[in-house]
């Protein structure tokens, strides 16, 4: 009896965490997205669909745009983490440790300092563009903050580590050995790359995926610090709807409906990449 | 065999706050079913201030919430008030702006818990509004106000959002006018138009919140924002529309406007007026402030007691001393804002004639300052914010949150 009841006892303290802190706020929000009235005369539930239409309609622009910068960055990422986890995971040598620390060296710096530090950077007459546009090889009204490319590149650089770190681990698990067996088959060194160690990674690639895309397009500091006029992203939207016009309903179904694209594009991606397992691949 | 009866009260007292909160934490559960009630207050009677006020001792302690730079770096105030009172003062500067302050205090306050200060500072804007609307704020008891009733100029006895001053006593006040930096517009700026000029396109800020750029809008098409129409909205947000399809706009501004008209991103900018005097004081740089022609908006930092405040008595001595001469000037000298004090402008005066080099400079600049205190020509161009109702509210942020929001 008792030990039937062992595995029940062990599931609790995590099981009421999420139960308390996730389940519980999230109905809280769901009655909320369906809630009509404003802050100092209450809200009232009333089924109030239209807080979802007119949000998407309202928003539309800013919901493409963030799963578009959503998309951009997470691919830049991929583009950037690949051969840098390759390299760690394959010419390391006994410094691995010490590589993989220096690539998340930055992140023990605030998230929101670090994207301040660029607006320095890259002022339009700061130490970068100022002397390139002295020496006339921009013109004056070239900009790169607040502008769309800025915001990618920023959330780029924020979220990096989290495509770097599950790559470098599914490349890390590939047995050498098995590249020396295909070029033992004849295979080509780009042969065994595209055949063996390519697929071996794409679970790492996966998992990054997950880790990147999400936050990425929910992401709000990167569009309010480094975005201009026509940069905002439905995190912006989602923030100033909470905080500053307190209305948490419109706020609750915009949240709703990202999370929704969010969970379908993951699945239609999952799908796509022939991925057995999602939850499996996505625990590594 | 006797009970104390502070004991009792004491004890009735918290099995209350107990009641209260299994009565939310059954409102958080119910909530999926029965919505989320209002708590709009009714309007305050008169035994209001003598209810709150009754039995409330001093307790040689309080916490004060500001915002950033509101007072010098050594808080010489608060210092000359613990040796004034003996009261010992915690004070932090956590407000980055009203509506982000509001919506953090305002579930503790809904819920009757403290929200760990007993003074605070607060814009006379809409958060202000539904301070006073969902009763949060205590009303304030003048007997206890003397140096408030002596010294403060006259406009800050009868302000519109808070007549009579029933919950709230001015900290400082502010103009929302433009800044610019004169050796890159190469002229000086005198209009409201000018943040329309296409010369300046992708060089001009303005500021993302509701109602600062929705003033901006309504003077540029001539109407004044207290008295605004919901159709005066839509002509000024048409207006801002243009602005920004036309590229002029470099990005809608918090505060760190500031930041992007020293790096030069932006060549002139709506601008706070004490953010620019402070900037050139400490940067040494020379960026202008102007109220334009068209107009300029004033509003004005209010400090207030929340509620639940644990240390009222405390609170309201301290709000009394702000209107200490010596301490209302030495609050101006470091934040150059206007302050409500008329009275400091002689004391400063005095502070500058005594003071040598590069002190004597800053602070002779400050009684002549328009910035600190303006002319009467300068307050015929202020207009002030206008007040919403809620409803109200939805359709303004609509308007002018399409603009700001890209």
């Amino acid at each position: 009896m008792r030990r039937r009841l062992v595995p029940y006892l062990l599931i609790l303290p995590g099981g009421l965490w999420l139960a308390i802190f996730f389940v519980v706020p999230m109905v809280v929000m769901l009655s909320f997205s369906l809630m009509e009235g404003d802050v100092v005369n209450g809200f009232a539930l009333t089924w109030h669909w239209q807080n979802y239409t007119e949000g998407i309609s309202t928003y539309a622009d800013q919901l493409v745009r963030s799963l578009l910068y959503g998309v951009l960055a997470t691919a830049a990422c991929i583009l950037l983490a690949y051969p840098a986890a390759y390299w760690i995971a394959f010419r390391g040598g006994v410094r691995k440790t010490t590589y993989l620390f220096l690539m998340l060296l930055p992140f023990f710096v605030s998230f929101v300092l670090r994207t301040f530090s660029w607006k320095f950077l890259l002022a339009d007459d700061g130490i970068v563009l100022g002397p390139l546009k002295s020496a006339g090889l921009l013109p004056q009204d070239f900009h790169v903050i607040a502008t769309g490319f800025a915001v990618v590149a920023g959330l780029t650089y924020n979220y990096l580590p989290f495509m770097v770190l599950p790559i470098y681990v599914a490349l890390e698990r590939v047995d050498p050995t098995m590249v020396e067996a295909a070029q033992d088959l004849y295979a080509g060194r780009a042969q065994a790359f595209l055949r063996v160690v390519f697929p071996l990674s794409l679970p790492g690639v996966f998992a990054g995926v997950l880790m990147t895309f999400v936050p990425v397009s929910a992401d709000y500091v990167n569009a309010t610090v480094l975005g201009g006029t026509n940069n905002t992203m439905i995190g912006n939207i989602i923030q100033n709807l909470y905080l500053v016009n307190s209305d948490y309903p419109e706020a609750a179904a915009l949240s709703f409906t990202l999370m929704a694209i969010l969970l379908v594009g993951i699945f239609l991606y999952a799908r796509a990449l022939g991925t057995e397992d999602v939850l499996e691949v996505a625990t590594r | 065999m006797t009970t104390d009866p502070a004991l009792l009260r004491g004890m009735t007292r918290s099995r209350r706050d107990a009641l209260r909160l299994f009565g939310f934490a059954g409102a958080g559960l119910g909530l999926a079913a029965c919505g989320v009630k209002g708590q709009k207050a009714a309007p305050p009677k008169r035994n209001d201030v003598q209810k709150y006020w009754a039995g409330k001792t001093k307790h040689g302690h309080l916490n004060f919430a500001n915002w950033t730079l509101y007072m010098d770096k050594a808080r010489t105030p608060l210092k000359e008030f613990t040796k004034a009172t003996g009261i010992t003062v915690t004070y932090r500067e956590v407000i980055p702006d009203d509506p982000q302050w509001f919506g953090k205090i305002a579930p503790q306050l809904q819920a009757g818990q403290s929200i760990g200060y007993d003074l605070m500072v607060v814009t006379n804007g809409l958060e202000f509004t539904k301070l006073t609307e969902l009763g949060y704020l205590v009303p304030l008891d003048h007997s206890k106000l003397p140096n408030f009733a002596k010294n403060a100029g006259g406009p800050y006895k009868q302000e519109s959002f808070d007549p009579g001053n029933v919950y709230s006593v001015p900290y400082a006040t502010g103009l929302t006018g433009i800044a610019y930096d004169p050796k890159k517009t190469g002229r000086e700026i005198t209009s409201i138009q000018d943040l329309w000029d296409p010369k300046f396109k992708g060089k001009v800020g303005m500021m993302s919140d509701p109602q600062e750029i929705g003033n901006f809008g309504m003077f540029a098409v001539g109407v004044d924002p207290e008295k605004s129409t919901p159709d005066d909205w839509k002509k000024a947000a048409a207006k801002l529309q243009e602005q920004k399809d036309k590229g002029i706009v470099r990005k809608y501004y918090e505060n760190d406007y500031i930041d992007a008209l020293s790096r030069g991103d932006v060549w002139l900018t709506m601008a706070w007026s004490g953010d620019i005097f402070q900037q050139n004081l400490s940067e040494g740089s020379n960026l202008k402030f102007v109220i334009p022609q068209e107009g300029a908006t004033i509003w004005t930092d209010n400090m207030m007691i929340p509620k639940t405040a644990d240390n009222p008595v405390d609170a309201i001595m301290m709000m009394d001393f702000f209107y200490r001469p010596d301490i209302a000037a030495n609050l101006a000298e470091f934040i150059n804002y206007v302050t409500p004090v008329p009275a400091a402008k002689e004391v400063i005066a005095a502070d500058a004639a005594k003071a040598t080099g590069a002190d004597k400079k800053k602070l002779s600049a400050i009684p002549t300052s328009p910035l600190v205190f303006p002319s009467d020509a300068d307050y015929a161009k202020l207009r002030h914010y206008r007040s919403l109702t809620p409803a109200e509210e939805k359709d303004y942020n609509a308007v002018f949150q399409h603009i700001t929001a890209g």
